[in-house]
């Protein structure tokens, strides 16, 4: 089929575009700087320089100290690193959120830990999450922003409850899908480990960093050279560490004009589908609150509309967008998000995340609300009885 | 089109593009428990996927497994529950590749859907569209394809199915395909070949021991598992020593039961069929049809009855008694080469 004539990316939470000034920076690093920072030469040296001026940047955007930051492969690396560094260190009991991204819920799982409940909003369960404290909790890991339904957690009264009744637990935050839109360094301030990606903020795939708190217990997971303090081995990725820096500096300074102005793109969007689509569900939002979201979020659940179908018009017509996480195959698996916030499956199926970036503009909105409506009540004239409700 | 990641599905979306068509390639991922064949790995999905890349065709992977499960995997666990013998490639074809498929491609703006099967979609004297034999009668695939209707007819395309099998290998290695020298599949996709029938049914049914008795009721053996038996079978009965072969010839899973009997005692010249599809109007009674009751197996002669009130016919063999057909199983009626139709044995 051909090509759409406009095009709109809705995709930001998935991965978000490339600042040019990250990019800028990155090139030499993969063009005429070929050497390792651990070297011993000149060459060897300015990497390292690179390197240390990129931790010390990261250190002010997260408010941590420079050797606090271990460079990472990504989120996924940072968060595995944070539960099994914690859980392998001092064993015990691990506490996430239901709507943990699958990077810190599998590792938790896997280390027999406990989940707790969120409410419809997708907010933790606070009196869940005293219920879940003891003296065998070693690490509590509850992120900052979600990467679904954009819902932000009340990290400090988190970081409250775990100090009173867990004195002895570890805290992490999975701030990945955050730096954009909110004040990670004071909301993870009272955190001990902090996960970022850089691809979430404008910086390439395949970097992040764990921030650890001087005098947090922490096993490395993959071992070798000891590059990172002998938290972390192999050879940092330089030039995507300098670009991530780069993108996080620009992601602070830019942060609030960012968010006012795409908080109303998105008000704009979501108002505009809920208008125009029958039925249509703002996911788990009510009365119009949007208070608990970041700003670039956008996520509806669309009864008697397959997301599968939906999405395939949506990019038919130029629109890039998501519906939930994707399996390994590149099918659509219903989200544990969802699930945990108590929507029930067939109208999970139905659910489409649009979200918005550094980068997007009216253009974009008005294409989404030009085509999405249309698109839904195509499906909806095909829908069989069978389909609406299994 | 339907890519499964195999040859033949590779092949028959390179032929659509070559006869001038729009394609779109689509996997379904309809299997999300253990699996080391069929369409449903996710080294399938990759090769579904590079295939479509290869040909510079968009590709999409759909997720029916809600859909598999209830139509196709939890009647096949109730169907071994009965002591029958399911076919769940075809209620996956009845439900999955031409029911629900054809819906969303429907619901997208797509005109025809297609798919790597071996068989044809031909013109019937009356002008509406029937499924006859693949050209590769090794290779033919009309059995499991023979409850579609001819209003849906209007819109499958079968590429292959003009081709033999070697034709197709050939056409994709000179398109150097990556999927040219991939071996077939085989056998029931959510079935493991190291875990089998027994662990998958195992896992979701309660498996009964049984009583092994002869024509006359004597007892005469015991097996392990009831609901694994399929009428015909002979091996794993315990009765290898027995001067003559023996063979399953009735399965009672609600009692334990199996009997047992000489080959002559496996055969039967009725067949009754229920769950009836057919291509277009049905034939009236008594006219002489050809009858295949397994994918592989040889159509013969057989006259059917007329539809009774339960909606099942009764099949008169002409060449007298046949191996019996296990229930469960599909018989497809022929006219020629032609599908007419078919049903599910009682």
């Amino acid at each position: 089929m051909s090509g759409p004539v406009s095009s709109a990316y809705l995709d930001h939470s998935a991965s978000t575009l490339m600042r040019p000034e990250a990019f800028e920076a990155m090139v030499p690093w993969l063009t005429d700087r070929p050497a390792n920072p651990s070297g011993a030469h000149r060459l060897a040296r300015e990497a390292r320089r690179a390197i240390d001026d990129a931790r010390e940047i990261m250190a002010v955007a997260l408010g941590a100290q420079p050797g606090e930051i271990v460079f990472t492969s990504g989120g996924t690396e940072a968060d595995n690193l944070a539960v099994f560094g914690v859980h392998d260190r001092r064993g015990g009991v691990v506490v996430c959120a239901a709507t943990e991204h699958h990077a810190v819920l599998e590792p938790t799982q896997s280390a027999g830990g406990r989940v707790v409940a969120v409410d419809g909003r997708g907010v933790i369960d606070l009196a869940a999450l005293a219920g879940a404290l003891d003296d065998e909790v070693t690490l509590v890991s509850v992120m900052v922003a979600n990467n679904e339904v954009g819902t932000v957690q009340p990290m400090a009264e988190v970081v409250e409850i775990v100090r009173r009744l867990a004195p002895a637990a570890t805290i992490h935050s999975d701030a990945v899908q955050a730096l954009t839109w909110l004040d990670v360094a004071a909301l993870t301030a009272g955190a001990d480990l902090v996960s970022v990606s850089a691809h979430k903020f404008g910086g390439p795939k395949g970097v992040g960093a764990l921030v650890v708190r001087d005098g947090t217990a922490l096993a490395a997971r993959q071992i070798g050279g000891g590059q990172e303090r002998e938290r972390r081995s192999g050879t940092q990725n330089v030039g995507g560490i300098v670009a991530m820096a780069v993108a996080a500096e620009a992601a602070v300074a830019t942060r609030s004009a960012t968010v006012e102005r795409v908080a109303r793109l998105r008000d704009r969007l979501a108002d505009g589908l809920l208008a125009a689509i029958p039925g249509a569900i703002e996911t788990g939002i009510s009365a119009g609150d949007r208070s608990q979201r970041i700003a670039g979020t956008c996520h509806l659940c669309l009864a008697d509309v397959e997301s599968e179908a939906l999405l395939f018009l949506l990019e038919e017509a130029g629109i890039s967008a998501s519906a939930a996480a994707s399996c390994a195959s590149g099918a659509m698996e219903p989200s544990h998000v969802l699930a945990a916030m108590g929507i029930p499956r067939d109208l999970a199926f139905g659910s489409l995340r649009l979200t918005l970036g550094w980068s997007s503009t009216d253009a974009d909105v008005d294409l989404a609300l030009a085509v999405i409506p249309a698109a839904a009540a195509q499906l909806r004239a095909y829908a069989t009885p069978a389909e609406v409700s299994p | 089109m339907a890519m499964s990641g195999g040859v033949d599905s590779s092949v028959a979306a390179a032929l659509l593009l070559e006869g001038g068509h729009d394609v779109t390639g689509v996997t379904m991922k309809l299997w999300g428990g253990a699996s080391d064949q069929g369409c449903c790995s996710v080294a399938d999905v990759d090769d579904a996927r590079r295939v479509a890349q290869e040909l510079d065709i968009q590709h999409l992977v759909f997720n029916f497994g809600d859909d598999f499960t209830t139509h196709v995997v939890d009647p096949y666990v109730a169907a071994h529950a009965a002591g029958a013998t399911p076919n769940p490639c075809i209620e996956c074809n009845r439900h999955l590749k031409f029911d629900r498929l054809v819906r969303r491609a429907d619901s997208l703006g797509f005109d025809a859907i297609a798919t790597g099967h071996h068989a044809r979609v031909v013109t019937g004297p009356d002008g509406t569209h029937r499924i006859a034999r693949g050209a590769d009668a090794a290779k033919d695939q009309s059995y499991v394809l023979h409850m579609l209707g001819a209003d849906l007819l209007d819109r499958v395309l079968l590429p292959v199915g003009t081709m033999t099998k070697d034709a197709v290998r050939a056409h994709a290695t000179r398109l150097g395909l990556r999927t040219a020298a991939k071996p077939d599949s085989q056998d029931v996709c959510f079935i493991t070949a190291t875990g089998g029938r027994r662990t998958f049914l195992g896992e979701r049914i309660a498996l009964h021991p049984g009583r092994l008795v002869d024509t006359s009721g004597v007892d005469v053996g015991r097996v392990d598992a009831v609901e694994l038996v399929t009428i015909g079978q002979r091996k794993g009965l315990g009765l290898a020593g027995d001067a003559a072969p023996r063979y399953a010839v009735a399965v009672d899973a609600r009692a334990g039961v199996v009997t047992v009997g000489s080959a002559a005692d496996l055969l039967a010249i009725d067949v009754v069929v229920g769950d009836l599809a057919w291509s277009g109007k049905a034939p009236p009674a008594g006219v002489e049809l050809l009858a295949q009751t397994s994918a592989h197996g040889v159509a013969r002669p057989m006259v059917l009855t007329s539809a009774t009130d339960d909606g099942t016919v009764t099949g008169r063999w002409s060449e007298g008694p046949q191996r019996r057909v296990a229930p469960g199983q599909s018989v497809a009626f022929y006219d020629g080469d032609v599908v007419l139709g078919g049903g599910i044995a009682r």
